[in-house]
């Protein structure tokens, strides 16, 4: 996700031009290991008092395996959409000038502050089957409170602003100059979008995708309340930690968290690859 | 192909950027326009090839009305200053989008793609950069990259914005005496622009002056040089020394001492104007004189700061003179241009 950094390898003895070294190296990993690492270890640990079969037992489960399907599978689509719309959404916002486009502009941020639980209490009402959107909705047949579609809602609401705010920069940057290029070479304006601006936003697209489909797969809070949470059905991984939590399980809990941390660490660890490997493409000055 | 623009107006807000343009290019040209920053060239360069829209006035190629076609349309070769390269693209990739986008039924096959850019890279001489992308290229190797992109889809004309613009002294050079053959090679209707004077006279054909929107002057390099038609040409290009005269029933006059010169057509206050090789310090006397205020020398020339008494004012002008002559600081000159002219004020 670095885009052109400026690397420095210190601490060989020589002296180095960029000072510090030692100093914000040494920070960096105390504070890493505090924050991330030792509580991972923790997790980590705690599923060791677990014998394989039993881990093995608890992780094969068919309620845990459908929480684990449902957060993953509605994440993974939701931040397509994401990745869809929020596209349009900054295409809107960067290129045209209308009347509210600061307003659309900072609404694009209320997912990010507002306490997921009023998000999802907020939504759940607009969806119940009384709810403005829910009642018509109810009408056509689709039900979306208390439901995987509400969960899917949910996660769509809390992921578009990483997709708004990654790619929006990029666009805002981007030389109009290579569109009049493209059009000056006979490109129709579909093509100098499919051509010209699209690869060149990949980057930061993949960012945006990875970034909403991680916060999606670990939401909690604005899911619970849409999502009717039954077993098999409408619960969500994380919410299955708590409830092992909550029965005092705390090994079963940790293992499902730890299949949740690796499942998302690899796939992170793909689109960090694919990343880059868009990034080789259009190499930085 | 023959270009005709007539009567172009365009406006940004309240800032005239053309005002009533009218210019004729003709087919096989090399074609420069030369002004200051904000004498509204490059966005005549620009409505020219469908990037922007006059307010007014007509665009013709060949007779055939051009502001009915949008950029695509026109068959224009655009070379953008900072080049505009497809930065995820390689350099043939990018020679070859023009190709690309073209309609299923008029496009090439990959063989006869792959056959055009090949010759356009080797047109450039820069054949062995093909896989290479835009941002592992020198600035000059971007341009010539530029200039093939611009020439795959064999445009009837090309048009490049500052060509020289973005690149250091040595560059340049090459590039314009290359721009000059390859021109002389393809022979396509040009047509550039530059605030460098020295591009503009070394490059093209016939030069366009522009200042403030307007057209100043038009003629070969020669022409522009030698006989500067305004004011403004005059001190634009080469190197002038100005002095404030006043001109009454046909009389020079530098504050209160008359010049011994001509002054055709003029009348009122006024400037002189001389090429600075043509000013000479002499014994022929015109009634022009200065005082020495300092010299310096290095090879076969001195210069001299020699400060001309015009008005209530001075004006302190550099001169070159050969060094049999010495000059002292502080004595008194006769100045005497070879060649001049007054404008009006």
């Amino acid at each position: 996700m670095v885009r052109g950094s400026s690397v420095v390898t210190g601490g060989s003895g020589r002296r180095n031009t960029l000072p510090g070294f030692g100093l914000t190296m040494g920070l960096t990993l105390t504070w890493l290991s505090v924050i991330i690492l030792i509580p991972l270890a923790g997790l980590f640990l705690k599923t060791f008092e677990l014998s394989f079969a039993e881990f093995a037992n608890i992780v094969t489960s068919r309620r845990t395996l459908n929480a684990l399907k449902i957060s993953f599978g509605l994440a993974f689509a939701a931040a397509l959409v994401n990745l869809v719309m929020g596209s349009i959404v900054v295409w809107a916002l960067v290129r045209y000038r209308f009347p509210g486009r600061r307003i659309f502009d900072a609404i694009v941020d209320i997912p990010f502050a507002l306490p997921t639980a009023v998000a999802g209490i907020a939504l759940t009402s607009l969806f119940a089957q009384k709810g403005w959107l829910g009642a018509p909705l109810a009408e056509l047949g689709i039900k979306v409170a208390f439901t995987p579609l509400g969960i899917f809602i949910a996660m769509i609401f809390i992921g578009i602003p990483f997709v708004v705010r990654t790619v929006q920069p990029v666009l805002i940057d981007l030389d109009p100059e290579i569109e009049e290029a493209a059009a000056s070479l006979g490109a129709n304006r579909w093509q100098t979008i499919w051509r010209v601006i699209l690869p060149s936003l990949i980057p930061a697209l993949l960012t945006g995708f990875a970034l909403a489909f991680a916060r999606a797969v670990g939401e909690y809070g604005s899911v619970i309340f849409i999502a009717g949470n039954l077993p098999n059905v409408s619960e969500i991984a994380p919410l299955l930690i708590v409830i092992r939590l909550s029965e005092f399980r705390y090994a079963d809990a940790t293992a499902i968290a730890v299949v949740m941390l690796v499942a998302a660490f690899l796939i992170i660890l793909v689109v960090n690859r694919l990343q880059h490997w868009a990034q080789m493409r259009i190499p930085v000055h | 192909m023959t270009i005709e623009l007539t009567n172009i107006t365009k406006r940004f807000g309240a800032f005239a950027a053309l005002d009533g343009v009218d210019l004729r290019i003709a087919d096989g040209e090399l074609l420069a326009l030369l002004g200051p920053s904000g004498s509204g060239k490059t966005t005549l360069l620009r409505i020219i090839a469908g990037l922007d829209w006059p307010d007014g006035g007509d665009v013709s190629f060949d007779g055939e009305n051009a502001l009915a076609r949008g950029a695509g349309e026109r068959q224009v070769g655009f070379v953008f200053q900072h080049y505009a390269l497809f930065r995820h693209m390689t350099v043939f990739e990018n020679v070859a989008f023009g190709l690309r986008v073209k309609p299923r039924a008029i496009r090439k096959d990959e063989a006869g793609i792959r056959a055009r850019v090949k010759e356009l890279l080797d047109l450039v001489q820069l054949d062995w950069l093909a896989d290479r992308y835009p941002t592992q290229l020198s600035g000059g190797q971007r341009q010539r990259i530029a200039l093939a992109r611009a020439l795959a889809t064999e445009p009837r004309i090309l048009l490049l914005d500052e060509p020289f613009g973005a690149l250091d002294a040595k560059v340049r050079k090459e590039l314009r005496r290359w721009l000059r053959s390859l021109h002389e090679e393809i022979n396509v209707t040009s047509v550039f622009v530059t605030h460098d004077q020295e591009d503009a006279l070394e490059v093209a054909n016939r030069v366009v002056v522009m200042d403030k929107g307007k057209i100043e002057q038009i003629g070969t390099p020669g022409e522009v040089y030698d006989y500067p038609a305004t004011a403004f040409v005059h001190g634009f290009i080469g190197e002038s020394v100005v002095l404030p005269v006043n001109v009454t029933e046909g009389r020079v006059w530098i504050g209160n001492q008359p010049l011994n010169i001509a002054a055709p057509n003029v009348g009122g206050p006024s400037k002189l104007y001389v090429r600075r090789h043509d000013m000479q310090v002499g014994s022929e006397s015109i009634g022009l004189r200065g005082a020495v205020r300092h010299v310096r020398s290095f090879g076969a020339i001195q210069r001299a700061d020699i400060a001309v008494c015009a008005g209530g004012n001075e004006t302190v002008i550099e001169i070159d003179t050969p060094r049999d002559h010495a000059l002292r600081t502080g004595e008194t000159v006769e100045l005497h241009p070879r060649r001049y002219r007054i404008f009006a004020d």
